[in-house]
């Protein structure tokens, strides 16, 4: 197991979120995530990245608890991509620059054209200004800043929702590859044709993850 | 020097004139201020009344920790003031104290060692008092902007976070700007004073009969020293509390 979840509890204002959820994800799997708007879905990657904390219950990642890494670094490797991410700073390349950045990396530039490329933006969008991008752009540029450190797993909340379908099917393409070169993926979607389409898919349903076949 | 600053108990009441307009115009426009009015005017009359006769007593004993200890007091009371309007957070008044103390004592310092003022309760004090009430305010004015960037830069903070950054990593931007607006009030004011506002400093030495000339020399100090306490007082109050926006495991928890 690389991620674990054991007996899993999440309470916010006395409402109880999840509800003893357990789930071991493999290496190198692709796993959906679907359930209705409420269920408990980003709070659950919300507590694999760390962002909120357990009501009960642990997480662990390759075998050991997730407090005993510290936090950036285990982020680095747990890698959380929000739901509808606004990006930040004032143009593309500082978002793309910042995880070389934090990590005291000299920026990759190859890298982030090949990255770039994938999701069929080209080169020179570096340096636009995040508000000149539409709302699929803005999508493909976090997902790729979420790339660039090769995290081992990738959360992923919604990150075809409100995209067009091409846009939908360049996103997918590229999770597909980080897929086939070895990384973990947890997808949330509401979107019908990838659930149709997913090898692994369990459903938030009464605070727990569950088996629908 | 002083004969000819004079002012009677009569030429007081006529002053006060000046207070009677105030509450005219709150009755009149149903402004609801009168009581506030009237308690602020007791409250500066008693305090100005208290403290007039302290420093009176304190110049008078002439004796350096007295003078040291009152100066104390003051950031004390900037430090008290500066957390109870900055929405007491959690070691709020220690964060504030250590500001301003540092930023005040830092920058009296750098006077006293260089010959410009002497470490006597005349001077002392009072400059003190000055130094430390626009540290005071700068770091308030730092404390509001780190807060409302929080605030509107939740989503972007929680990215950066995201990514793997440290609460530093995440909160750059936030601190510069947070800085940068606590000191541009002294910057913007060092720009007009003379031309608009003659500061009380030179006013003060110009009514007490001094050389304008003479006066001068003394307010472009206090440029320099209230730029030297404002930045350094907003650099030390943002870097020690920006990071109880944070918890120990690097969520962002903003308070509404
Ligand atoms: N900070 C919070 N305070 C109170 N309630 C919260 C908070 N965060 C989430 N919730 C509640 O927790 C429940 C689960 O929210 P969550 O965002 O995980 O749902 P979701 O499955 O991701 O939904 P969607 O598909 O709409 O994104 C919701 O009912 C939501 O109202
Ligand atoms: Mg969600």
């Amino acid at each position: 197991m690389i991620i674990e979840a054991k007996d899993l509890d999440y309470q916010v204002d006395g409402r109880q979120i999840l509800h003893q959820l357990n789930l071991g994800v493999t290496k190198g799997d692709y796993l959906t995530i679907a359930g209705p708007s409420g269920s408990g879905k980003s709070t659950f990657l919300k507590l694999l990245a760390g962002f909120l904390t357990p009501s009960a219950g642990t997480i662990e990642f390759q075998g050991r608890a997730q407090e005993s890494y510290p936090i950036p670094a285990y982020r680095q490797q747990v890698s959380y991509c929000i739901q509808q991410p606004l990006l930040f700073g004032r143009t593309v390349q500082d978002n793309l620059a910042f995880p070389y950045a934090i990590t005291n990396q000299p920026v990759d530039t190859a890298r982030i054209n090949h990255l770039l490329k994938a999701v069929d933006l080209p080169p020179r969008y570096v340096e636009k200004g995040i508000t000149e991008l539409s709302g699929g752009e803005r999508q493909r540029v976090a997902l790729v800043r979420n790339l660039l450190l090769e995290p081992a797993v990738l959360l992923l909340d919604e990150v075809t929702t409100g995209l067009d379908e091409a846009s939908k099917q360049i996103v997918l393409h590229l999770l597909e590859t980080e897929h086939q070169r070895g990384k973990t993926l947890i997808k949330v979607t509401h979107d019908a044709e990838e659930i149709e389409a997913a090898g692994h898919l369990l459903h938030m349903k009464g605070g727990q993850l569950i088996n629908e076949q | 020097m002083s004969s000819n600053l004079t002012v009677s108990n009569l030429s007081l009441v006529i002053a006060a004139l000046g207070m009677v307009l105030a509450i005219g115009i709150s009755t009149k426009e149903k402004l609801g201020l009168h009581k506030d009015i009237l308690y602020s005017v007791a409250r500066a009359i008693v305090q100005l009344t208290v403290v007039g006769y302290v420093l009176k007593g304190v110049f008078h004993v002439a004796n350096l920790w007295l003078t040291l200890a009152l100066s104390l007091i003051i950031i004390l009371n900037a430090s008290w003031n500066s957390y109870q309007r900055n929405g007491k957070q959690k070691r709020g008044f220690w964060y504030s104290f250590l500001a301003i103390f540092c930023s005040t004592t830092f920058t009296i310092g750098l006077l006293v060692l260089s010959g410009s003022i002497k470490p006597i309760a005349q001077q002392l004090v009072p400059i003190t008092g000055m130094v430390a009430s626009n540290s005071m305010v700068a770091i308030g004015l730092a404390f509001r902007a780190m807060r409302t960037q929080y605030q509107q830069q939740e989503q972007q903070v929680n990215e950066m976070l995201a990514l793997g950054a440290t609460a530093a990593q995440a909160s750059k931007g936030i601190l510069r700007e947070s800085i940068k607006t606590a000191m541009q009030p002294t910057i913007d004011s060092a720009k007009t004073v003379g031309l608009v506002a003659l500061p009380g400093m030179m006013s003060g030495l110009i009514f007490a009969g001094v050389d304008p000339v003479y006066a001068i020399k003394y307010q472009i100090m206090v440029v320099f020293m209230l730029l030297s306490a404002t930045s350094l007082g907003s650099v030390i109050a943002i870097y020690l509390s920006y990071r109880s926006y944070f918890t120990e495991r690097l969520q962002l928890k903003v308070p509404r």
